[in-house]
């Protein structure tokens, strides 16, 4: 309990991982919202990353985790593009009403 | 150690807790709020655990750029205030709420087992390549692998984050109606004929310019 391993730092991963997943399911109001559900997402694999590599003592997953937040930016600037386009058409961007492909 | 303890669950609360807010909160600026906090207390953890480097580039990548960025376009496009539950739905009554939790659950299941594995199995954590140095400092542990091994893979994230930059521009551009703008094809192809007239002006009588 009082000293902090591998296991607790993947639990704390595994946990917002499954927080960004949950907001990407429930959420019917705002696409931005599941916008930063990914970024939840992409930041608990990086938590994953940082901690085995630090355990096991192996530089490559600092070195992934750099290249996972360079293309979370990009995703990032890119959604949130494609959000204002799309706002910019049909004046909303709520889930229920983007039914355009009939998903 | 105990100090380390008492930081790491304090960190690990806090960004949970905020991660869970990020979901929960119905006004979407307030969800932008705790994204920064939530990034904040894992750039923290990083710190903490050794990786120093990636913490501070989180803060500067993520706090400072891509937070902004959220709440520059929550801001433009006004849709702050959700009305109504943020999860209730019109269409489908609501099944979605138990189909996703279950989902998660499971999810979140298969990864704990996960974790308990690993734990069987600790001899796994041996597959040493790059040692991480405690000599020298984490960033430049990481400055040698970057830009040495791993300089490929380096300059294809440059190209990613040009590709990015240009989609943006090129996604959000628009044409607008009645905005002057310069045309440096009629700028630099003018002649001296059509910009300058010559004239010959009569004593009293002044010049009458026409348009």
């Amino acid at each position: 309990m009082l000293s902090i391993g591998l296991g607790h730092y993947l639990t704390l991963a595994a946990i917002i991982f499954t927080i960004g997943v949950v907001g990407i399911f429930l959420n019917r109001k705002n696409v931005i919202v599941i916008l930063m559900s990914i970024e939840l997402i992409l930041l608990a694999v990086n938590i994953n990353l940082v901690a085995f590599s630090i355990f096991i003592n192996d530089l490559s997953g600092q070195i992934f985790t750099l290249f996972i937040l360079t293309v979370a930016a990009a995703e990032a600037a890119i959604g949130l593009a494609i959000i204002v386009v799309y706002f910019r058409n049909s004046e909303t961007i709520r889930v229920e009403e983007i039914k355009n492909l009939k998903g | 150690m105990i100090a380390h303890s008492v930081f790491f669950y304090i960190f690990s609360l806090i960004a949970i807790v905020s991660a869970v807010m990020v979901t929960v909160s119905k006004n979407t600026v307030h969800s932008v709020f705790f994204l920064i906090l939530d990034f904040i207390s894992i750039s923290c953890l990083f710190i903490m655990i050794g990786a120093e480097f990636l913490g501070m580039i989180m803060l500067i990548v993520y706090v400072g750029a891509v937070a902004v960025l959220f709440l520059f376009v929550v801001m433009m496009l006004n849709v702050a205030e959700q009305k109504g539950q943020w999860f209730s739905s019109r269409w489908d009554g609501g099944t979605h709420i138990p189909v996703g939790l279950l989902v998660s659950l499971i999810i979140f299941f298969e990864l704990i087992i996960v974790i308990g594995g690993w734990k069987y199995k600790p001899d796994l954590l041996n597959s040493l390549s790059i040692n991480i140095s405690t000599e020298v400092t984490n960033t430049r542990s990481i400055g040698n692998v970057l830009y040495t091994d791993y300089i490929l893979l380096f300059q294809i994230s440059g190209m990613i984050l040009l590709v990015a930059m240009i989609g943006a521009i090129v996604l959000t551009y628009r044409e607008r109606a009645g905005v002057k703008r310069q045309s440096y094809v009629k700028q630099i192809s003018r002649e001296r004929d059509e910009g300058v007239d010559l004239i010959e002006a009569e004593r009293n009588k002044g010049v009458k310019i026409d348009a």
